[in-house]
């Protein structure tokens, strides 16, 4: 099972969730670090690195002797990544997104791919727990591809957690896509709430089964709570304001050490997560028919 | 000598856009003949990113040998200077003003971009 948490808005708890389910399982789990611009779970995790690999992008080199100035690979490019001069054909890596069109488009055959470092992998082992971390290099601006090597090097395990970044752009719909359920992360606040709808958009335009988790329970008002009760959307769970949450992770020390008692929480959310996940195969194998009579309890 | 002054409209009268990438158009100038004409910078202008990179291979295609404008991001020059296209920046004024300092020697052909990337 790949289970998803993403949030519209930051700072609402993605990794302090992610965290706790990685934690609280009693399996062996990867937790894929998918927050490639600032990842942070590492910071409460201990661990041998057991692997590390650059993340590269292939991108055009121009062999000039070869080039004939004929202009098909710029006005291929949709990105300005690669200009056509009187001097020949000129590459802005940066500006590159790596589709592989001007390389195949060449008539003269002057240009070739070659990789180009954007980003990197890394793998600790932590108990259980084998956390992968995405990096994308300080000044690259393409962390969709970084959030797909991650992802692929969960394969293989049973039970994956991703970690996504915050918003509703590329990067979210790359950590997300593929997984079985989504949770959202969101706080009881106006604007938790706002960026709340604009992440149930995303997921609902992916097809996937998601619920929601308000942390910070009792902060704010009751608007979250009206939202998705209006909307049919279950609330998995609340954390509550605890100011020793806050210290706990101040001090890089993960929810569940300060509050064990939320543990058998965690432990009995992914059981329910499992369900939603194994609900959705249902409808999307059986149709609607099964949905409603799964909605309405009528045992199958 | 054709040169490329950025400007806010295509007019000897109208004033230099400090932009690039982003001017709102080029005028391409031939200083012996005097003669202007003007290159709409439609596709740069409108580009999510890319703007200096664009219009600089813009200009570099209408024939330009030199670049008048306020400022220069480190994309655009390298693509002009690939394009073998000189540089002046520091142009302030209106267009007919910034031949006649490119023509007295008063603007500086810049090494270097002078400003960061996406600057305005």
């Amino acid at each position: 099972m790949i289970v998803a948490i993403a949030s519209g808005k930051g700072g609402t708890g993605k990794t302090t969730v992610a965290l706790s389910l990685a934690l609280a399982a009693d399996r062996p789990v990867r937790l894929l670090d998918c927050d490639v611009e600032e990842p942070n779970c590492h910071l409460f995790l201990a661990g041998e690195q057991t692997f590390r690999e650059d993340v590269t992008l292939p991108t055009p080199a121009v062999d000039l002797d070869a080039c004939t100035a004929c202009g098909t690979c710029g006005e291929t490019c949709q990105f300005g990544g690669i200009i056509v001069l009187p001097t020949g054909a000129h590459v802005f890596p940066g500006l590159c997104h790596a589709c592989g069109a001007c390389v195949r488009l060449c008539p003269a055959g002057a240009l070739r791919e070659e990789p180009r470092r954007i980003g990197e992998l890394t793998e600790i082992q932590a108990g259980t727990i084998t956390l992968i971390t995405g990096r994308l290099d300080v000044g690259q601006t393409l962390a969709p591809p970084v959030v797909r090597a991650v992802r692929a090097r969960g394969d293989g395990e049973e039970l994956q957690i991703v970690d996504a970044p915050p918003g509703t752009s590329c990067p979210v719909v790359a950590a997300v896509r593929g997984a079985d359920v989504v949770v959202l992360v969101t706080e009881p606040t106006p604007f938790g709430l706002n960026d709340l709808e604009l992440a149930v958009e995303t997921v609902r335009r992916l097809g996937l089964p998601f619920g929601v988790i308000v942390n910070r329970a009792g902060a704010g008002d009751a608007r979250v709570h009206e939202y998705c009760a209006k909307e049919g959307i279950p609330i998995l769970m609340e954390i509550p304001q605890d100011r020793r949450i806050a210290e706990a992770y101040a001090r890089g020390l993960p929810v569940v050490s300060a509050c064990p008692e939320l543990r058998p929480a965690f432990l009995a959310l992914l059981d329910r997560l499992a369900e939603m996940a194994r609900h959705a195969v249902m409808v999307r194998t059986c149709g609607r028919r099964v949905f409603y009579a799964v909605d309405e309890g009528v045992n199958l | 000598m054709k040169v490329a002054i950025t400007a806010q409209h295509a007019a000897w009268d109208a004033p230099v856009d400090p932009r690039f990438g982003r001017a709102r158009t080029f005028v391409l100038i031939d200083t012996e003949s005097r003669e202007l004409t003007e290159i709409p910078n439609t596709q740069a202008l409108d580009a999510a990113q890319g703007a200096g990179v664009q219009a600089a291979a813009l200009v570099c295609r209408a024939g330009a040998e030199a670049i008048v404008t306020g400022h220069c991001g480190p994309k655009a020059f390298a693509a002009l200077m690939a394009g073998e296209v000189k540089v002046f920046t520091g142009a302030e004024g209106t267009v007919a003003e910034a031949v006649a300092s490119l023509a007295a020697g008063r603007l500086k052909e810049a090494d270097a971009a002078d400003v960061a990337g996406h600057w305005a």
